[in-house]
């Protein structure tokens, strides 16, 4: 497989993957900020989805929530009421994690992406951190229900 | 109903834990009794965490309590380190790039591919899997502290 | 004895070179990628290179491609350190010129032995 150079332009399916799935799955839109590098930012967090991304490129993406808005959206999505988190609520951020990446793979077929099973985090205040080496993009979504970040970090390789 | 993991799954992450130590550390660690839950309720400060897709889906994380996570990061890079740093989360990540790539070898039916890892980083943080499959416990007793290795592994391939 | 370290990772990078240093090798020069060591071991002066495989702008394996298929470079030992354990990558480094491999995880007993192997050839 052909080396293929990792740039910004690779987040663009990872947004759009967002804003469908928000419209299409939580019916709410999702309306993207700026989409800039992570660097050194500390960010702290409430509940996070995080998927795996391997295949002709490794990465993985995050979606990140503060508690407020993740039990907004989630109750949302599921059509309930929970006024704290549940195993459903973190059931509901995995699906999500899984849906946007998933329907992310249909915008970068050049690096033939398969996803992993989520993973989901919860604990007051936490951080994501992704490898120092790697280029890692952050997009800030607000919706009516609060905000909530996503990051990506893809690295080519063989695969 | 949610899928539970195969023995054969989980053991070569747990081999792939043990011979990671001994090799690159120097340290005997001993697997504890594997449990197998939705949400255990135990709680870590710093997690490394890998995807794993390919003929197999899944995740394999590596939590730890901050003072074990300082120590084990001190054997594994060779140096003493004291404070968390954004060395000390490189390294966990690292380590759990480590297990499951050794991992890997053994499960090669699967023809498993690795996402590149994350840590997390949280006080009293607790780690869940995906809904559809139940992940495995596996709690490792060192001379250093104990830690978690926690396992979701889901494939067709029989 | 100069070394040139190669990984896309500076946590890899700082775990190989403290073991390096045990020892006895304190000259030691570090890469990020295949482009940036083909680079550098083309400038001259290094005696033997440690290459990770998976690295972005320019693999391990593509590196050493390159090396040896110089003519002014390919004396120069390069030693495969990776995670990648199966035999059609071990056979692909070593058709490609790779003195030797070193499996991931390693112990630095196993680092010591294949560097004086591949120092003694």
């Amino acid at each position: 497989m052909a080396f293929i150079a990792v740039k910004a332009e690779h987040v663009n399916p990872f947004v759009t993957s967002t804003m469908e799935t928000f419209s299409k799955m939580v019916g709410t839109e999702a309306k993207p900020g700026k989409i800039s590098l992570k660097k050194n930012a500390v960010l702290n967090y409430d509940v996070s989805g995080i998927i795996g991304l391997s295949g002709g490129a490794k990465g993985v993406v995050s979606l990140c929530f503060p508690k407020a808005s993740a039990l907004r959206i989630t109750n949302k999505f599921m059509g309930a009421n929970h006024s704290d988190f549940n195993p459903e609520t973190v059931d509901a951020i995995g699906e999500l994690a899984n849906i946007v990446a998933g329907n992310a793979k249909k915008g970068l077929t050049e690096f033939n992406i398969q996803i992993s099973l989520p993973s989901v985090v919860m604990g007051a205040n936490h951080q994501i951190m992704e490898p120092k080496d790697v280029l890692t993009f952050i997009v800030p979504f607000t919706t009516e229900f609060g905000e909530f970040h996503m990051c990506v970090s893809l690295k080519s390789g063989t695969p | 109903m949610a899928v539970s993991i195969k023995v054969e799954h989980i053991n070569p992450f747990i081999l792939a834990t043990i011979e990671t130590f001994k090799t690159m550390m120097k340290l005997e660690v001993k697997p504890g009794k594997v449990t197998l839950e939705r949400r255990t309720g135990f709680q870590s400060d710093l997690s490394g965490i890998i995807g794993l897709s390919g003929g197999a889906k899944g995740s394999v994380s590596m939590t730890f309590p901050k003072i074990t996570a300082l120590k084990v990061v001190s054997a594994f890079i060779g140096e003493k380190v004291v404070t968390m740093d954004d060395g000390v989360v490189d390294a966990i990540g690292e380590l759990a790039n480590i297990v499951a790539g050794a991992a890997k070898k053994d499960l090669v039916k699967y023809n498993i591919s690795i996402s590149l890892p994350t840590v997390v980083v949280g006080d009293n943080h607790e780690l869940s899997g995906a809904k559809e499959v139940t992940p495995m416990y596996v709690p490792f007793e060192t001379p250093l502290g104990n830690f978690n290795l926690v396992v979701s592994f889901k494939s067709e391939i029989a | 004895m100069r070394i040139l370290l190669v990984d896309d990772s500076s946590t890899m990078r700082r775990i190989q070179k403290n073991t390096l240093e045990k020892l006895g090798y304190t000259d030691i020069t570090e890469a990020g990628d295949g482009a940036e060591a083909v680079a550098k071991v083309a400038a001259g002066g290094f005696d033997l290179v440690l290459m990770d495989w998976n690295m972005p702008n320019m693999t391990g394996i593509e590196a050493l491609k390159k090396i040896k298929g110089d003519a002014a470079m390919k004396a120069v030992p390069v030693i495969m350190v990776t995670s990648e354990s199966e035999k059609t990558k071990i056979i692909e480094a070593i058709q490609a010129g790779a003195a030797n491999y070193i499996v991931k995880p390693f112990q630095s007993e196993v680092l010591q032995e294949k560097i004086t192997a591949v120092l003694n050839k």
